[in-house]
């Protein structure tokens, strides 16, 4: 196995040399780590530019626009108002009495990774065989026929998501975000120019993980080890930086180091697994040692403790509406917990972590801002959408592409057959950079995975 | 009147499958429900009138299947009585586990839970031990009825525990029933199951709890495979008296269970899970067998469920199946409260095109009336006169998720809806430092 991963660390070598022309003593031969080996090969399927009107729209950043109109075409959001300008060959669609919002983004999935059904033949989630594996990417163990991606868009209007490695290790591995397409690759399906992401986890599970198998075996040791493993990439980053400048001996390739080198330059978002408030506040502190900025803290229960320090930190916390108890690390959750961060004036995020509640996000949302407005808080159903839209999208670091209905955005929206808090609505079209995706009342507007193919309710209603 | 309460004014669902009645009245006296519904009655001077106008009231939820009372965090073992690796199966009995006290007890409660069906879950063995349904009350007395039912794992889950198969799993499940069949049908004093016997005091050796220490000796063959206690608990099982709850969810393993009855015309069985019940629902329906099952288990999870899908208890329910919902494999010793959001899915489903869902009085009977009949409990799930009173007032719709429980009433009594959540929630209202630390807030 070792060896294997050598062998691939010279083909990357190799592959990796290139001229850039940065630095003054490159005379060509310098090497360069390829940051790009698995490129996006997405391109959007073809939409009839579509105009939707009479529809009460939620545009994801906190605006609303009662019997409004939303106009797209050639992939992208090209007009949304009142009244908008579209040409006489758009195809109209009567939203009266319906919503459009734009499409929502789970920033917690393990679909793929995780898939259905789930034998251990696809236990592909957590590379659990040392605490600190920031080289293994979660796009390496998406099963792009995972039934769940067609579920989370026909159930949910889930245009895109985050694909996340488990939270065995404290440095998980890097996360990729897909556009909710069905392909036949991953490089199929991943949303072109998304950063990627660094899965970082604290608390019970490394520590159970690893506490029988040479640690770490406490939340201390957790600490130890990761604040190690940031020294290591520092003084990695230092070789790397020299030798950008000056040329001599390249430095050895580290694929785990080359992911934590690119959180430090910022091009890697971290996304942080972590319950507990006391557990947050330590994370935070030691980002600020290692010198990287934490995008969100997921599952992140206790945010309502602190949701102050985030705040100030300008971190995101993504939460569930009602998980609690499962683990000892979840006791203390409540279901104001993502209403009182917003209220707080942090980044509020709704994220699911399960195929099946991903389904189900803009009810999750609809408990949340139910349970804030009953503790007294105000809050609208155009701002909540910002847990799904908005918020999400900007701790993804996409939010200039998608997460709100802005003219120029990519074209993912959705059109509910009535109001997306309501228990009832349920996702009537959903267009996927101006495409047709799913349409409830055309069956052949439904995917079919391979693996559901010939299968006992193939292509029924699900 | 002694002791009456009159609930009046609001939209009041009966539980029992009918469309909401508005602006209704329901009353209780002495913990039971007298009327419910487009009524009016003369009430003494001084009898409580609880003014629900703009809200709803429904009977309780009944948590159609659960874990509740026998947690309080799952990944806790000290604090999980769900399962055990120790030597007994069948006679493992939840009633002597569940905790009032647990946190996810209030939870529920404050979400309008009132009863809740708890099973145990397997251990080592096919036989997971009896079942029970609690109330959900601020009291010491948890259990309404114990022992309400024997739990069992067939497919894919029964497999592994017997071995490794489906076949084993059949073995060990005939093997049981016929020892169970030996000792009911050895000697013994007769402590006959009391009041309910059918084959008359003297010929009927059960004993109402196989717990109890006053177990007997019987003859038996000497390849028994389960322990005294366990055999003991299975008499009831295989006389009828007791139903045998199966979780299946293949359709192939669901006609097995339905063939059972056929070899074991005595067996009261109830099929939990039932994931592909669509596919065999007019079988389910002429076997008269009631089924307990997930309402949106929609992805093929496992090979057994390949055919899963959230149109299933529609499905079912048009095909003349009896359907409770229950959560079924989904965090059930916690999150039972989510049964009404999922019944509100399944009225949701019925504006879908093709899909096949619930009327709204269905779905509110789905997560009441329906799990009750399912066990063949009598008292509780609807606001019919007779019935426990065990009622919720509701801010809204309550089977829509934006609703909240305002008020519970178990047996006629109001409830705390105080949980370690909402004074979590006082605590951290807001974050202001002041003179003494957040552990002094109160």
């Amino acid at each position: 196995m070792r060896g294997a991963i050598g062998v691939a660390f010279a083909a990357l070598m190799v592959a990796g040399c290139a001229t850039t022309g940065t630095g003054s003593k490159d005379d060509g031969t310098r090497v360069r780590i390829a940051e790009d080996p698995f490129p996006s090969t997405y391109q959007r399927y073809s939409g009839a530019p579509t105009l939707i009107t009479g529809v009460t729209i939620l545009d994801g950043e906190g605006g609303r626009i009662d019997n409004g109109q939303v106009y797209f075409a050639d992939g992208k959001i090209q007009a949304v108002g009142q009244t908008v300008a579209a040409p006489a060959g758009a195809q109209v669609i009567d939203g009266t009495g319906k919503y459009v919002t734009p499409g929502v983004i789970d920033i917690h999935s393990h679909l793929g990774d995780y898939p259905s059904p789930g034998v251990a033949a696809h236990d592909d989630g957590n590379e659990a065989t040392a605490p600190a594996r920031p080289e293994v990417w979660a796009e390496h163990s998406v099963w792009p026929q995972d039934s769940g991606f067609s579920r989370a868009l026909a159930n949910g209007g889930i245009t895109a998501l985050q694909i996340l490695p488990g939270s065995a290790n404290l440095f998980g591995g890097r996360s990729v975000v897909l556009k909710n397409v069905p392909a036949r690759t991953v490089q199929g399906m991943k949303m072109p120019g998304a950063p990627y992401g660094l899965k970082m986890a604290c608390g019970e599970n490394p520590k159970r993980v690893y506490g029988e198998k040479g640690g770490p075996a406490t939340r201390m040791g957790n600490i130890a080890v990761t604040r190690q493993t940031w020294i290591n990439a520092r003084a990695y980053k230092r070789k790397w930086d020299e030798y950008e400048k000056n040329g001599g001996d390249p430095p050895d390739q580290d694929l785990a180091m080359d992911t934590l080198k690119g959180v430090l330059e910022g091009k890697i978002l971290v996304q942080n697994h972590c319950y507990r408030a006391d557990e947050m506040a330590q994370m935070i502190d030691l980002s600020k040692e290692a010198g990287y900025k934490i995008s969100a803290f997921h599952h992140a229960v206790e945010s309502y403790k602190i949701a102050d320090l985030l705040r100030a930190n300008g971190i995101c916390a993504a939460m569930w509406a009602d998980w609690y108890g499962f683990k000892m690390e979840a006791y203390d959750a409540i279901p104001e917990n993502i209403a009182f961060v917003d209220r707080a004036g942090a980044c509020a995020i709704v994220h699911s972590d399960d195929p099946n509640g991903i389904q189900r996000l803009n009810q999750e949302a609809a408990k949340a801002m139910a349970a804030g407005r009953r503790a007294g808080i105000p809050i609208s159903e155009e701002h909540a959408w910002t847990w799904l839209g908005m918020n999400p999208a900007k701790a993804l670091g996409i939010f200039d592409r998608v997460g709100s209905l802005k003219s120029g955005k990519d074209a993912d929206v959705v059109l509910w057959n009535g109001n997306p808090f309501s228990t009832y609505t349920r996702p009537e079209r959903v267009w996927i950079d101006g495409a047709l995706m799913y349409d409830a009342n055309n069956p052949k507007l439904r995917p079919v995975s391979d693996f559901e193919l010939g299968q006992p309710g193939e292509g029924d209603v699900k | 009147m002694a002791d009456t309460v009159v609930i009046s004014g609001g939209t009041v669902a009966l539980g029992d499958g009918s469309a909401p009645i508005p602006n209704g009245q329901v009353v209780i006296t002495d913990g039971r429900v007298v009327a419910a519904g487009d009524i009016r009655m003369k009430l003494p001077a001084g009898t409580r009138v609880i003014d629900a106008t703009g809200k709803w009231v429904t009977p309780g939820i009944v948590a159609g299947f659960s874990r509740l009372g026998l947690v309080d965090v799952d990944a806790v073992d000290q604090t999980n009585d769900t399962s055990s690796d120790g030597p007994f199966s069948a006679a493992l009995d939840v009633a002597t586990a569940i905790n009032p006290n647990a946190a996810p007890v209030a939870i529920n409660r404050a979400e309008g839970i009132t009863r809740a069906v708890v099973a145990p879950s397997a251990g080592k063995s096919i036989f997971a031990g009896q079942g029970a349904l609690i109330d959900t009350a601020a009291d010491a007395d948890p259990v309404t009825r114990a022992r309400l039912f024997q739990y069992v794992e067939l497919g894919e889950q029964g497999a592994g525990q017997a071995g490794g198969s489906r076949t084993a799993a059949h073995v060990l499940l005939r093997n049981a029933l016929r020892e169970a069949q030996q000792v009911a049908g050895g000697g013994g004093s007769s402590r006959a199951d009391s009041g309910r016997s059918a084959g008359g005091a003297g010929s009927d050796p059960v004993i109402a709890n196989p717990n109890e220490s006053r177990s007997y000796e019987a003859r038996r063959n000497q390849d028994v495979l389960l322990t005294r206690f366990d055999a003991l608990a299975l008499v009831p099982v295989v006389r009828g008296r007791q139903i045998l709850a199966v979780h299946v969810e293949r359709a192939a393993d669901l006609r097995q269970v339905i063939a059972l009855k056929r070899e074991f015309p005595a067996l009261r069985l109830v099929i939990v899970g039932a994931d592909e019940g669509w596919t065999v629902a007019s079988e389910l329906a002429a076997a008269n067998i009631p089924v307990i099952a997930s309402a949106l288990s929609d992805l093929p999870a496992q090979f057994e469920n390949l055919a899963a899908t959230q149109s299933n208890i529609g499905r079912m329910r048009a095909a003349g199946v009896r359907v409770a919902i229950g959560t079924v494999n989904d965090d059930e010793s916690r999150m039972a409260f989510r049964a009404r959001y999922y019944a509100g899915n399944l009225v949701g489903l019925t504006r879908v095109p093709r899909a096949s869902g619930l009327s709204w009085g269905e779905a509110l009977k789905a997560i009441t009336s329906a799990p009750a009949e399912v066990l063949g409990l009598t008292d509780i799930g609807s606001l019919t006169p007779g019935k426990r009173g065990d009622v919720v007032i509701w801010n809204g719709d309550p089977l829509d998720n934006m609703s909240a429980a305002e008020m519970v009433m178990i047996d006629g009594v109001e409830q705390p809806l105080v949980t370690r959540q909402t004074r979590l929630r006082d605590r951290y209202r807001d974050l202001e430092r002041g003179a003494l630390p957040e552990a002094y807030r109160h």
